[in-house]
């Protein structure tokens, strides 16, 4: 019988999983354009965002990190300049084509950090070492930044 | 059933943007509908045809003329 909702024609649908542990707006960067790009490429995509990661989570925080090696206003132009999507615009994809976030629950205990701080519509789970381990113990690609 | 050609442009667009358009359109895009994708950045255009290939599509046709390309998915 014919499948009426048919995931489309995927081979194998594999997983990539990043621990977002730094909160530095480059390293942000880095971390959605991995999640975005393995979703893109048919990959399912889990982001546990933990420690520092955990604070860009917060609202209006989610372009406020540190820039590392370069001043905020020349990186911001150079990406400008290079037409790169804003974090939030990445951010938005990724949820769009199904990316899963969790937010770390031990962290939010550590730093005080309430679940009404957060952008609780971006997260779907929060979790520890064990929701992490579970999500990554089957993935193919598994990343810390 | 009338197969449509959807056509998008990623002329603008840089890493990861492309292949994230791509892909969110031919989620909505019903089988038999054909996707027009245009751009100019080569990294694309190499990847654009492994999102295809990771979804069991089949890239249809390629054109490059004057630095610009255009590559058609049948979804």
């Amino acid at each position: 019988m014919e499948n009426q909702n048919p995931k489309i024609g995927e081979k194998m649908v594999d997983k990539t999983t990043i621990i977002v542990h730094s909160g530095d707006t480059d390293k942000l960067y880095s971390a959605l354009i991995i999640g975005d790009g393995a979703l893109a490429m048919g990959m399912e995509s889990t982001m546990f965002f933990t420690f520092w990661g955990l604070e860009r989570l917060k609202k209006d925080e989610l372009d406020k990190g540190p820039i590392s090696k370069m001043s905020r206003s020349m990186f911001d132009s150079q990406l400008k300049k290079a037409n790169v999507d804003t974090l939030e615009k990445l951010i938005t994809d990724y949820k769009e084509l199904g990316g899963k976030i969790i937010a770390c629950d031990m962290t939010m205990e550590i730093m005080g950090i309430k679940k009404e701080e957060l952008n609780q519509e971006l997260i779907d789970e929060y979790g520890a070492i064990g929701t992490y381990i579970h999500e990554a113990r089957e993935s193919k690609i598994n990343l810390f930044i | 059933m009338v197969n449509k050609v959807i056509k998008v442009d990623v002329t603008d667009k840089t890493c990861p943007g492309p292949l994230v358009e791509v892909r969110k359109i031919l989620n909505k895009a019903s089988p038999g509908d054909i996707v027009e994708v245009t751009g100019k950045h080569s990294v694309s255009k190499k990847e654009i045809p492994m999102v295809a290939e990771g979804m069991g599509l089949e890239v249809i046709d390629t054109q490059e003329k004057d630095g610009k390309w255009k590559i058609k998915i049948q979804r």
